[in-house]
């Protein structure tokens, strides 16, 4: 009986090399049939760990992995039809383009007739047709790592696992190889499993994102989700684009609380999902950079701003269609306002000038 | 605009002379000195072998110092037909045969030790140590207790045993390190990758390392066979009742008193010039096939 389905389990899975510190730990996780899913956090989160779990080349210590409903703890690679996607590629450098796709199906006992007429389809479909009986070091960058996918794909996996394959490529290359990616992952209809440690790669790419740290997940979701609701000040701070902000609950008032701050009437934040507050707490709070408007001293505030914070602009970055403008608001945090390249050029700002950083209250997210 | 395009290139062109071509002063005095200093070594370590060779030439009027007397192939003719030279054609099929066994299991342990020493196991650097301890050990005197074990344990002293033994202390452990030097290139990725893809472990050696590999394995296959081709401390006491060929010339210095030992100097390096050139020619063959099959 074939199972091609691509669903993937992690349940309470723990890895540990030496016996004492845990690499990954305890990690639960599903993963939907043919979804884009990203591991993200920062090198030594165990990111990796777990794509090799997953892959057949590790082990767990405990835990269950299951794809397509079967508990593949034990299994190799080829038994768990998954098939992976190494960092540097790792093309055989002694065997051509058509020679390194068609390895798979030589090792299974395939003729070489049938196993190089697979290749060449395969070949085509990675557009590398006239690179067929090159070697894999007169290749670019791009073309090494299509080489590398199509000699994954060749295997018929339900699952491809992909350790940082854009790492290798230069700027421009990464964001069309991107594509290429997410283009194979719907023409293939499997599971993509893409570890990366650069953000927007990931909410780029991914139906599913998984921030990590130190073995744990700490939040998983959709792209939207993990960068625009961050569970905590980590997942704010990692994914970016937030300010985080702390500080004591002044008051509690129904649906929203008021966060003791340098602004004289502090800052008003909407309760939302999180659970109570009470006066006193130590609370972190996040405002997305580009809600952040600047306004100069004594002009009225936009409508639905409430919260004022006085603060001096410590430097400013001009980025093209916004303009990123760093400010000494909170004390031990940065703070920065992303502001429309239109709006900010209508009045520029220079560095040492005081403005007030605002915004309206809905805009504050109360952070676990 | 016109203006501007002529005048261009005679703005560029002083630019770009100075950044491709050398100094026009030549080179400095250091290179003078240090092509002297090569030149110099190069006779110095050259000079004496061929002096062997153009006095092997020399007719029947011939000696052992300069000046030529004469020149032909007279002493090639005696040194293979002459009984008094010695047993030079026996000898000389020994060392080749002895050699090729010594390349061959040189070749296999140390390709083995590779694999074995690619992950730390327990006892791995004392199995080192003792390892690099028989290359530091004097030859003369391993190959006298190589001999001298043989003779308390009964057996008897022969090239294809007691000098075997000896020899393989000697490049084995050279084999192992150049082994280090080459494994030190490989990928253990590529081994990830072959299993990935569901290649057993003989077929992730056999279609992965071997062939990643071969131009090294072609090396240590050279300095197995050269070693002992021209071994001789370790051979002394070990080769038994027939000499080696290092035996045989040395044995041969000492009463031969003709150009033959020349000649036989001189077909000995012919000898190790092609079995170098056939190494070296089938790792350019190796890379040629690649080059080749990636452009057809």
């Amino acid at each position: 009986m074939k199972n091609d389905r691509g669903d993937i389990e992690l349940a309470g899975v723990c890895k540990s090399f030496d016996g004492a510190t845990y690499v990954v730990d305890g990690v639960n996780l599903k993963i939907a049939d043919g979804a884009y899913c990203c591991f993200i956090g920062p090198s030594g989160c165990g990111k990796t760990t777990i794509l090799r779990m997953i892959a057949g080349h590790e082990d767990p210590t405990v835990g269950e992995i299951v794809i397509g409903g079967q508990n593949v703890v034990g299994l190799a690679p080829v038994q768990r039809r998954t098939a992976m996607m190494f960092q540097s590629y790792a093309l055989f450098p002694h065997l051509t383009v058509r020679e390194n796709i068609a390895f798979a199906l030589r090792v299974r006992g395939q003729s070489k007739a049938d196993r190089l007429r697979a290749a060449d389809a395969m070949i085509e479909k990675v557009r590398l047709t006239q690179f067929a009986d090159r070697l894999p070091a007169q290749l670019s960058g791009g073309q090494q790592q299509r080489v590398a996918l199509a000699r994954a794909a060749i295997t018929e996996p339900r699952v491809l696992l992909l350790d940082e394959p854009l790492s290798a490529l230069d700027e421009q290359l990464r964001v069309q190889m991107r594509q290429e990616l997410r283009r194979m992952q719907q023409e293939l209809g499997i599971t993509f499993i893409h570890v990366t440690h650069t953000q927007l790669e990931a909410i780029a790419l991914a139906d599913l994102v998984v921030v990590m740290e130190q073995g744990k997940i700490k939040q998983a979701g959709p792209a939207r989700e993990v960068y625009a609701h961050p569970h905590d000040r980590y997942v704010a701070e990692f994914m970016g684009g937030q300010n985080v902000l702390s500080g004591r609950v002044e008051k509690v008032n129904g649906s929203s609380f008021t966060l003791a701050q340098a602004a004289p009437d502090g800052i008003e934040v909407p309760l939302l999902a999180r659970s109570t507050v009470s006066v006193g707490d130590k609370v972190d709070i996040a405002v997305r950079r580009d809600d952040v408007a600047l306004v100069r001293p004594g002009k009225d505030l936009p409508p639905g701003c409430t919260t004022s914070l006085p603060s001096r602009v410590l430097a400013i970055e001009y980025q093209g269609y916004f303009v990123k403008v760093m400010l000494d608001t909170v004390p031990d945090d940065e703070f920065v306002a992303y502001v429309p390249e239109k709006t900010f050029f209508a009045d520029p700002f220079t560095v040492g000038d005081v403005v007030m950083a605002t915004w309206s209250t809905g805009s504050a997210l109360p952070l676990a | 605009m016109s203006a501007v395009l002529a005048d261009m290139p005679g703005a560029v062109a002083p630019a770009t002379t100075k950044a491709i071509a050398p100094s026009k002063g030549g080179r400095p005095w250091t290179f003078y000195v240090l092509a002297t200093l090569f030149a110099a070594y190069v006779l110095a370590l050259y000079g004496p072998m061929f002096c062997i060779y153009i006095l092997s030439f020399q007719d029947i009027r011939g000696g052992l110092v300069f000046p030529m007397k004469g020149h032909s192939m007279h002493w090639f003719v005696d040194l293979f037909t002459q009984v008094r030279t010695g047993d030079v054609k026996g000898s000389f099929d020994r060392s080749i045969k002895l050699a090729v066994i010594v390349t061959i299991i040189t070749v296999v342990v140390s390709f083995l030790a590779g694999l074995g020493f690619r992950r730390r196991f327990r006892g791995d650097t004392f199995v080192f140590y003792m390892m690099i301890g028989s290359l530091v050990a004097p030859g003369l005197v391993l190959g006298l207790g190589t001999g001298l074990l043989f003779q308390a344990l009964g057996l008897n002293a022969s090239w294809y045993t007691s000098a075997l033994g000896a020899q393989l202390s000697w490049t084995l452990p050279f084999g192992v390190l150049v082994m280090f030097a080459v494994m030190s290139r490989f990928n253990h990725v590529w081994e990830e990758a072959a299993y990935d893809l569901g290649a057993s472990r003989w077929q992730s050696i056999w279609l992965v390392m071997i062939p990643v590999l071969a131009p090294g394995l072609v090396a240590v296959a050279l300095f197995g066979f050269t070693l002992s081709y021209d071994e001789f401390a370790r051979s002394l006491q070990t080769a038994g009742s027939l000499n080696t060929l290092p035996l045989e010339i040395w044995s041969m210095t000492l009463n031969v008193t003709s150009p033959s030992l020349y000649a036989l100097g001189t077909v000995t390096t012919i000898v190790s010039f092609i079995v170098i050139g056939a190494s070296l020619g089938t790792i350019v063959l190796i890379q040629k096939k690649r080059g080749s099959r990636s452009k057809g």
